[in-house]
């Protein structure tokens, strides 16, 4: 969320009746923040992708495990020893499975880093005093004001469903 | 700040705890704010034990390094290694080492993915003991090298020698499986700690911290999105993490059961093998939970539920390592080979290293038999007892099958008896102090309870018993107002 309005709430039923609503009234671009990931809030959020890209990573990290095995010890630089087969299916499973996971790890950790847009050390939500209780304690819900939903008496209206305060976020030149 | 023990001296809190413990705990009327600070506390505290223990430890990892280098100066011919007992020192404190860090992958992945709920308290702790557990590990390897700073000759990379590893031994596969193994825990243990480092940073008392632990935040906001993306991948992280811990350990076992050797060559040794190391990781736990709940005062948070949960894992694995003991000399005699049956049946029981034999036997399976009664598993005292030595006996364990099994092989004129060095005891006790100290500097500087999890838990736990009283039809607590808590 780039600009609109932001509106704290103490606990996270109020959170919750909030986003409802909200939603019911057909809002699409809402946004929360809060201290732990709120189940009635995720529930309406379309899924991550982000594991499909780990099991694509895996795909593709185990087999190039495999493949890097079997050109080193069979290809490349064949050694013999004591007759055992230079492709040997048996002995590259370990290190196949290990790259597997190595690589979905690493790939689906910087994902979730991308897809939250992370590092980013500043945002404009940090500007309102007292955000910072989102992290603690505080439940701050946005409303976009490019959703096309959006009226300007929206902050009337999250104030009468118990909101402690309504701030607004300005659009940066 | 209002429940925030005082720092109490260090043996007080054992003796007055409450006597029951439980769920109900997180159920306390502290208000989330308050919770958050009371766990964060520690980061903020001056504590005055810290540079002492601090420096002592200090101290120890800097005899490591004076030890490591010598050795690297000098050669491993310092090391009380021989022919036929050729790994030794090295090779069973690597299996040790690594084996303790299995458990606080157990902790956290396998036990997230079947939800079991006492796990949330101790997760971030035990994780950090992987981490520092698997360092030590993997300085054994690296220097028994003997020539470390060719470490990198492992790796499959394009050189003018156009010589690769040899990916059919097992040597290459405990690279892969120990370097993947510190890799995914980090990025698991990192991804679980965001959320905590946001709260540091917003709760930081002075500017410097405030910047410190926005830059290891990385930005997190908590927002909608944040939270989705996260969830999931931390559940498939814990989920490759789950077969990944069962791998590496079986890894590790392959370097001996893959081999001829009387006692090493054996199927049993994989799962063996995993069982041990979650025994002696668990038992690393509570030798270093115990602790630092008296010192952080915690009581609350690591209750004496969670002391008697994970009293029950080491009884459990104690059992699984016992039957180990017992099917390892039945199948050698029931295989009827003349070396194996020596080994298993006489050089380990009455043969020169009988005594470490036995106190396997003792540390491993009889002492832990006391968990059966509960108040051996919920008094702190008498279970980091135990717990000591359950990793006693656990290193003991390894000395065991890699000594006896080497020393005495098939032929009687290269017999050979191993005694470690002193310089073998110095690395030994340095990675003691390595980990003591890595782990010091983490309880001080990241805050090692997931408290959004512990949050997250309480909020779920408010709603469970407030959806319980209306059920039973007494509505003069709404919903809203219990679950402030």
């Amino acid at each position: 969320m780039r600009s609109g309005i932001v509106a704290e709430f103490p606990t996270v039923e109020s959170l919750e009746n909030a986003y409802e609503a909200l939603a019911r009234a057909g809002y699409t671009r809402l946004t929360t923040w809060t201290p732990f990931p709120v189940r009635k809030v995720l529930k309406r959020m379309p899924e991550s992708m982000v594991p499909w890209i780990m099991l694509a990573a895996a795909l593709i990290g185990g087999g190039a495990g495999y493949l890097i095995q079997w050109w080193c010890n069979a290809r490349s630089f064949p050694i013999n020893v004591g007759g055992r087969p230079l492709h040997s299916a048996p002995a590259f499973i370990p290190i196949t499975f290990e790259s597997a996971v190595l690589a979905s790890s690493l790939v689906g950790f910087f994902v979730l880093l991308g897809f939250c847009g992370m590092p980013r050390l500043h945002h404009p939500v940090f500007e309102i005093a007292g955000f910072e209780r989102a992290m603690i304690d505080r439940f701050w819900i946005g409303v976009d004001d490019t959703d096309p939903a959006y009226v300007d008496q929206v902050s009337e209206q999250l104030a009468e469903m118990g909101a402690l305060r309504c701030e607004r976020i300005a659009r940066r030149p | 700040m209002t429940a925030h023990a005082e720092i109490p001296a260090v043996a007080l809190p054992l003796l007055r705890e409450e006597p029951t413990g439980g769920e109900e705990v997180l159920l306390t009327d502290e208000s989330d704010l308050e919770l958050t600070d009371r766990l964060l506390g520690p980061l903020w505290r001056q504590w005055p034990w810290f540079k002492y223990a601090l420096a002592i430890t200090g101290l120890g990892t800097l005899v490591l390094l004076l030890a490591l280098t010598y050795t690297v100066l000098t050669g491993i011919g310092l090391w009380g290694n021989n022919i036929p007992v050729a790994w030794a020192f090295a090779i069973i404190n690597f299996v040790w080492w690594i084996g303790i860090g299995h458990a606080g992958t157990f902790i956290s992945a396998i036990l997230y993915l079947f939800e079991v709920e006492w796990r949330t308290s101790i997760n971030r702790f035990a994780e950090a003991m992987t981490l520092f557990a698997v360092i030590q590990a993997g300085l054994f390897p690296i220097f028994h090298m003997g020539r470390p700073w060719f470490a990198y000759w492992l790796i499959p990379y394009p050189s003018e020698m156009n010589v690769w590893p040899q990916f059919r031994s097992a040597l290459p596969w405990d690279v892969v499986a120990v370097t993947t193994y510190f890799t995914v825990s980090l990025l698991f243990w990192y991804a679980g700690l965001l959320p905590d480092l946001a709260a540091a940073r917003d709760r930081a008392p002075t500017l410097w911290r405030r910047r410190i632990y926005g830059i290891f935040a990385l930005g997190w906001r908590g927002e909608s999105w944040h939270w989705k993306h996260y969830r999931i991948t931390y559940l498939v992280l814990a989920g490759i993490a789950t077969p990944l811990v069962l791998s590496v350990h079986t890894n590790v076992s392959f370097d001996f059961a893959i081999s001829q050797l009387p006692g090493w060559h054996s199927t049993i040794f994989p799962p063996y093998f995993v069982a041990g190391a979650i025994y002696s990781g668990f038992a690393m736990v509570l030798q270093l939970m115990i602790p630092a709940r008296a010192v952080f005062g915690l009581q609350k948070i690591i209750t004496r539920n969670h002391l008697d949960n994970m009293a029950k894992m080491l009884l459990v694995t104690g059992w699984v390592v016992t039957y180990a003991y017992i099917v390892e000399p039945f199948m050698a005699w029931w295989g009827g080979d003349t070396y194996e049956m020596y080994d298993m049946l006489v050089d380990r029981p009455l043969g020169p290293y009988a005594f470490v034999y036995w106190s396997v036997i003792f540390c491993n399976c009889i002492a832990v038999q006391s968990l059966w009664m509960k108040s051996w598993r919920t008094s702190p005292v008498r279970l980091w007892v135990v717990a000591c030595l359950v990793q006693l006996g656990m290193w003991s364990e390894r000395f065991m099958l890699i000594v006896t099994s080497l020393h005495r092989d098939f032929l009687p004129s290269s017999w050979r008896m191993y005694v470690p060095s002193w310089v073998d005891w110095t690395i030994l006790g340095g990675t003691c102090s390595f980990f003591l100290f890595l782990f010091l500097l983490f309880l001080r500087f990241v805050p090692f309870i997931p408290i959004s999890e512990i949050k997250e838990m309480r909020h779920a736990k408010s709603e469970e018993h407030a959806r319980a009283r209306f059920t039973v039809g007494r509505v003069e607590a709404p919903a809203a107002e219990v679950s402030r808590a």
